[in-house]
């Protein structure tokens, strides 16, 4: 056992309080936390870029109210295009040469993949990555590696699960952004569906994200007769596909991936009433949904949108999860206490017991349990029924 | 003579960097030495050539992953899958150059562009996940140290990437000073008095495709154990823009100039990003906006590119 | 039968934004033989306009006509100020003002806008027309917009002393100078015609595609290789080429290779058609003289 291991468990089993002094790891210091984070501010995926402004307004303010424990928190955000050899060049720069404690919320499946390694190696946490890929969960191999994202496998196995269930005779068609984003959700269906009823799957159709429309997807995927529609897609193309299916008068049970739940974003461009009896798997709080108009949580995020922000902010689901995890780091960075060493901030990440998030449904809370890091496992079915989402059936633990 | 003195301090200046840089600034060190072989194989292609390619990104992918695909699931040493990887470059270029002659400047820009938007796409395709990892894409281990001497990783690529760099820009420039050289800038600019002297236009055209895309494999592959991880998005139309910008804004056909283009896209867009730190959190959209600017601006200050603004400034020291 | 017409129309009406896009490209192109790789994401900003105009209050016609008009005025202004200053420089020099241009007007409308997809009114409400149920209006709107904007165009360059005098100062500038024509001036209002036409795009093809900072991205590609189909020295082959792309790539996709690989294959396909016949479907063979 080195020292270093010796003091994890030590401070694990809590015995000994005596915590690493905060000058000995890279990027605390008496009044400073110095965290690092890579952003696609330009290029293709640029639309993401409001979470890293997001978090940065959020801790200008924390900063502005006294800091965390007498330290103000100092996020360098680097934009790396969404170039996963630009990530790792920024990664090394933060880590390298700005001496950052830890790494948090790097956006995206293939820049986290990138830089894993390099973190593992290093011992450098990389917290919080901003995807639900499966593969970023894996702390038996990368232990400094944790997703923020619930996985996109546990909610596809859930729509299977409630097809299953619902409609043992259905037949499925499958919509996917041709990524690691739509795979996975192919892949948690299939799981849950099995050797058994594969079948049930009638129809794949997959689409790039250069292309203008999904129509002819839907119209090929109607023609299949299928009768039960998923779509795994992102914002722009679920509402072309729920605009779609419904002109094409498909009367399919349409499931819709929770990346593109957001009413004013996706339903609201789809058409309200087109959007009418979609299903979609739930955890956090939809802005636009009167329901949260006097709800403490959501009422912080507005006034903070408002002020930090713009208005359009509020309703924006990218900002919002942003705001959600700054939240959760304040949160965890407290729970660290004085012991800020790179294991404890690690171990306090990814050893929740039940953290609240004001943007998060009422019941869902941070917890990760053994040989998973993801935080988010709790989610709730709901249909659209024309204004808002109504919730059914219990919390379901994935 | 005072070119020679140029490029000898900078070979001197390149060779000694690992002396006194450290590890991420050797990574970035590499990486521009990778785009400068990648640059001077597209402007072989285009600078001296005259033929237009958006899309060698392509080649390069094809590098990358190539050598990934030889070195992840056949073992191979990497300087055995690099070379490999990059003679399948070679004959892609070869057989892309065939159609490339049969049309102009615009269907081959429209070709190469097409080739730069489906490259992702044709990487993820799910018949090959077995090779290339689909979307997750394959992690490269790192290269050991080079000649066994006592070196970390990133010193052993820099200088495995530096002596690449001048092996190439030595053959490069051998081959342009003789017979092949005024044979592909006569056909670039009177192709048809170049075919009536007796030069083979179509077959120096297509092998100046393939050693283009050569070029661009080698840097490809050497990118892919630098970086240590290849995916399709590393891949994209953002990749085959930014090498020709790099190729006009240090200067077309110039060995040197590609330096410069390989310096400016490896470093300016950070800069672009540094520069909106200083205007709040909201102004960190607009990193593509300032590298825009930039772009247009340094075309301005030097429309013959970089390298071009350094000859005319000797020119006129001079005159002077 | 029911749907293959569904993929049909859904590809002509696709097409129909392909088309006209492709008529922009061709308005500059025609005048200075480069294609503007910023066309699509001028196109896409001017939409931009459109939509805050209408969220302001405005009618669908005031905001689309005064749209048409600043982005005239904003190509025109682009055209003297940006692209002017390199008209002696290496060609590529303006291709990568293109690149820089598209690169600025992305990342300024993520800025000024935001990046939520956001729906975009359509003047064709309503019931299908002609009873037709496998096409929405707004789709037949779209077909017919670019029909009509293909026969201004015609007519502008065969009758009008102005679109005589545009076509003298591309095809010979030397003699057009000769004979009075402001030459720069003729390349200034193609970028403005170009601009205008980009933007009638753009609003068509928002109702369908949905307006994002990276809406025109895809559809400049399409428009790309339908006008490079059709034959870009002519409207008529730019259009009839941006048709064909939108209804093979759909047909492709549907019925042949599959998803995932339509793109390619279609791409692959028009590069063999212009193996074969260089000039494009509907273009003129142009034979160079020595």
């Amino acid at each position: 056992m080195n020292r270093r291991e010796f003091m994890t468990s030590a401070a694990a089993m809590a015995i000994f309080s005596t915590p690493a002094r905060a000058e000995d790891t890279p990027g605390i210091s008496a009044s400073e936390i110095k965290i690092g984070q890579t952003m696609p501010y330009s290029g293709p995926a640029s639309a993401y870029g409001v979470i890293g402004r997001t978090e940065l307004a959020y801790f200008k303010m924390i900063n502005e109210q006294g800091g965390v424990n007498g330290r103000k928190i100092n996020l360098i955000s680097l934009d790396d295009g969404y170039s996963p050899p630009k990530t790792i060049e920024q990664a090394r720069r933060l880590v390298e040469q700005e001496q950052v404690a830890f790494l948090w919320q790097c956006l995206g499946t293939p820049s986290c993949l990138a830089i894993r390694q390099y973190c593992n190696e290093r011992k450098v946490p990389q917290l919080m990555c901003s995807t639900g890929s499966s593969a970023l969960d894996d702390p038996e191999h990368f232990p400094w590696t944790s997703p923020a994202n619930p996985i996109y496998q546990n909610e596809a196995r859930i729509y299977a699960r409630y097809i299953l269930k619902e409609f043992p005779n259905a037949k499925i068609a499958v919509l996917s952004q041709n990524d690691g984003f739509g795979k996975d959700y192919l892949k948690g269906l299939k799981d849950v569906l099995g050797a058994e009823h594969a079948g049930m799957i009638v129809k794949e159709a997959t689409y790039e994200t250069s292309e203008p429309t999904v129509d002819s997807q839907v119209v090929t995927l109607q023609g299949s007769g299928a009768d039960v529609f998923i779509i795994a897609a992102t914002p722009k193309f679920a509402a072309q596909a729920i605009r779609k299916s419904y002109d094409l008068g498909w009367s399919a049970t349409r499931i819709v991936s929770n990346v593109s739940i957001s009413v004013t974003a996706v339903l609201k461009p789809a058409g309200l009433d087109k959007s009418k009896d979609l299903v979609a798997a739930q955890w956090g709080k939809d802005p636009s949904d009167p329901r949260w108009k006097d709800d403490p949580g959501m009422k912080e995020w507005g006034a903070f949108a408002d002020k930090n922000l713009t208005h359009a902010a509020f309703f924006d689901q990218n900002a919002q999860y942003g705001y959600g995890n700054a939240v959760a780091l304040i949160e965890i960075l407290k729970s660290c206490g004085d012991d800020l060493s790179r294991a404890n901030i690690l171990k306090q990440t990814t050893h929740l017991s039940g953290l609240e998030l004001p943007t998060l449904l009422p019941g869902v809370l941070l917890k990760t349990k053994p040989g998973s890091y993801s935080a988010i496992r709790q989610m709730q079915l709901s249909k659209f029924d024309g204004a808002s989402w109504q919730l059914f059936g219990e919390l379901i633990e994935a | 003579m005072a070119s020679r003195l140029a490029w000898g301090l900078a070979v001197v200046f390149a060779a000694s960097a690992p002396f006194w840089m450290s590890g991420y600034h050797l990574y970035q060190g590499a990486q521009v030495l990778i785009y400068a072989i990648a640059l001077l194989g597209l402007n072989l292609l285009t600078g001296y050539n005259g033929q237009l390619s958006l899309g060698h990104g392509a080649f390069f992918a094809i590098g990358g992953y190539g050598a990934s695909i030889l070195i992840v699931k056949l073992g191979l040493p990497y300087y055995v899958a690099i070379p490999l990887a990059s003679a399948v470059c070679f004959v892609a270029g070869f057989l892309f150059g065939f159609p490339a002659l049969r049309f102009g400047g615009l269907y081959l820009a429209l070709a190469t562009f097409a080739l730069a938007v489906a490259t992702p796409q044709l990487l993820a395709f799910k018949r090959l996940d077995f090779l290339t990892g689909g979307s997750e894409g394959l992690h490269v281990p790192k290269p050991g140290p080079l000649l066994g001497l006592p070196l970390s990783v990133d010193q052993s690529v820099y200088w495995l990437c530096l002596a690449v760099a001048i092996a190439l820009f030595a053959i490069a420039a051998n081959l342009l000073r003789g017979r092949v050289g005024r044979a592909l800038v006569a056909i670039r600019d009177h192709p048809i008095a170049a075919e009536s002297m007796g030069v083979d236009a179509a077959l120096y055209k297509t092998i100046c495709f393939g050693i283009s895309a050569f070029y661009a494999g080698v840097a490809g592959g050497l990118d892919a154990i630098a970086v240590g991880f290849v995916s399709p998005e590393s891949f994209g139309l953002a990749l085959s823009l930014a090498f020709l910008v790099g190729i006009v804004i240090g200067g077309l056909a110039s060995l040197g100039g590609v330096i410069f283009g390989a310096l400016f896209i490896e470093f300016v867009p950070n800069y672009a990003d540094q520069l909106t730190v200083y205007f709040g959190e909201n102004a960190k959209a607009l990193p593509g906006a300032v590298y825009g600017v930039m772009m247009i601006a340094m075309m301005a200050v030097a429309p013959m590119g970089i390298a071009g603004l350094f000859r005319s400034l000797a020119q006129r020291l001079r005159k002077a | 039968m029911v749907e293959l017409l569904h993929q049909l129309s859904s590809g002509l009406a696709l097409g129909g934004v392909y088309a006209i896009t492709a008529l922009a490209l061709v308005m500059i192109f025609q005048a200075t033989q480069l294609v503007n790789f910023a066309q699509g994401e001028m196109a896409m900003f001017s939409t931009y306009v459109a939509w805050a105009l209408l969220q302001n209050g405005w009618n669908y016609w005031p905001a689309f006509a005064f749209t048409v008009a600043l982005s005239f005025v904003g190509g025109v202004v682009i055209e003297r100020a940006i692209v002017r200053p390199f008209a002696h420089a290496p060609i590529l020099a303006s291709v990568i003002v293109f690149i820089g241009l598209g690169f600025i007007f992305n990342a300024l409308a993520g800025f000024f806008f935001g990046y939520t997809v956001q729906s975009f009114d359509t003047p064709f409400n309503g019931r299908p027309w002609f009873g037709a149920k496998f096409m929405s209006a707004h789709e037949s709107g779209a077909i017919v917009v670019s029909l009509i904007v293909l026969a201004l165009v015609f007519a502008f360059f065969r009758f009008t002393p102005l679109g005589l005098a545009m076509r003298a100062a591309a095809q010979n500038p030397a003699s057009a100078r000769l004979v009075g024509v402001r030459v720069g001036w003729m390349l200034a209002l193609g970028w403005g015609l170009a601009a205008a036409i980009g933007a009638i795009a753009g609003m068509m093809a928002a109702p369908i595609v949905y307006l994002d900072p990276n809406m025109m991205g895809g559809i400049l590609l399409y428009a790309f290789a339908g006008a490079v189909l059709g034959g870009i020295d002519n409207p008529w082959g730019a259009v009839l080429g941006g048709f064909t792309v939108g209804v093979v790539e759909n047909l492709l996709g549907a019925y042949v290779v599959g998803t995932e690989v339509k793109l390619s294959v279609a791409l692959i396909i028009i590069v063999g058609v212009l193996v074969a016949k260089p000039s494009g479907l509907f273009g003129r063979r142009i034979v160079a003289r020595v």
